[in-house]
């Protein structure tokens, strides 16, 4: 389907599943997991360095190599927009200039539900330093069309809380997102299995962000994998256009005629 | 005099520049960025940066998150 193009940041990218690389058993399932899913977007977070304790501790950036991958560093753990700036800064250092990143500002460590006000605040600020900001929202079109009209890249709603795996609640707010922006939705958070990615994109979505469904699968690298087709299908079922649902009657889908009597 | 790496104070000898810190952390493998007290300080910005009394440095890098 070459026409199919997704974009975000002026950039092509030919997976619409992007991956986190938190909360996986050791960096080797880390990597494994993440060449199944195919993802091309992988977000990283932006922590301190232990100094001299561990001197032979591995390096995520050894196993995902920037050159293979785009790096979204996140500001995960970031509760106000002062924070987020600062990190998402340090992030452009350590990825010598890339701007492509995932602001979240959180508000509620038991949901990690996100602080709009907040992240409407840091928004305005990294797109004026020239950020491509992807962002972690609520499921509020009002506030989503905000961002959008700060400049986003890509505008990207919780679809249930982040980890819990609980799907697509609201199905219904996505929907009017997704219609009335021109830039990217992508669902983030909340998605468990395959069917909840395959539902997002047929609801029109650009893309799904996942981490946990992936990671805290009993087999993460077949989760991968799953995750992989299922965005793949239900792009294409998207695409494809459903057939209208009837509710009131039966259509056979056999010939009515030349039955035996 | 002090300051402070990733929230550890750290004893260093007066006019010590930000590259003889980060020398003696035993980082030099990973790719890491610098912030003193709140502000980037570029990596070709490390030689001729003096540190002075209480300076807060951080220094991160990238770890697995979603």
């Amino acid at each position: 389907m070459r026409t199919d193009q997704f974009v975000i940041a002026g950039k092509e990218y030919h997976s619409r599943l992007l991956v986190g690389t938190g909360k996986y058993r050791d960096f080797n399932e880390t990597k494994t997991a993440i060449e199944e899913s195919g993802a091309e977007i992988v977000t990283v977070a932006i922590r301190r360095t232990n100094i001299g304790q561990h001197p032979n501790e591995e390096n995520l950036l050894d196993v995902l190599s920037p050159k293979k991958y785009t790096l979204l560093p996140n500001t995960a753990g970031c509760y106000t927009a002062e924070e987020a700036v600062r990190t998402l800064r340090l992030a452009r250092e350590l990825l010598d200039g890339h701007n492509l990143v995932k602001l979240e500002v959180l508000g509620d460590s038991k949901t990690l539900f996100p602080n709009m006000p907040e992240t409407l605040i840091a928004a305005k600020t990294l797109v004026k330093e020239g950020f491509d900001v992807m962002v972690y929202c609520s499921d509020d079109p009002i506030q989503a069309r905000q961002l959008e009209d700060i400049g986003c890249a890509a505008i990207m709603p919780l679809a249930s809380l982040i980890g819990s795996g609980m799907g697509i609640l609201n199905p219904w707010n996505l929907n009017i997102i997704i219609d009335q922006l021109k830039v990217p939705v992508i669902v983030d958070a909340g998605v468990g299995t395959a069917s909840d990615a395959a539902i997002a994109m047929e609801l029109g979505c650009s893309g799904v962000l996942m981490n946990t469904a992936i990671a805290k699968a009993q087999n993460p690298i077949l989760m991968a994998s799953a995750m992989k087709k299922a965005v793949q299908a239900g792009r294409e079922a998207f695409l494809a256009g459903r057939m209208p649902k009837k509710t009131y009657q039966a259509e056979a889908s056999s010939p009515t005629t030349g039955l035996i009597s | 005099m002090n300051i402070i790496v990733n929230g550890e104070t750290i004893s260093i000898a007066p006019n010590t520049s930000l590259s003889k810190v980060i020398d003696t952390l035993n980082i030099k493998n990973q790719r890491f960025a610098v912030e003193v007290n709140g502000e980037i300080v570029t990596r070709s910005e490390h030689n001729h940066y003096q540190m002075k009394e209480n300076d807060k440095v951080e220094i991160v890098v990238a770890v697995g998150g979603g």
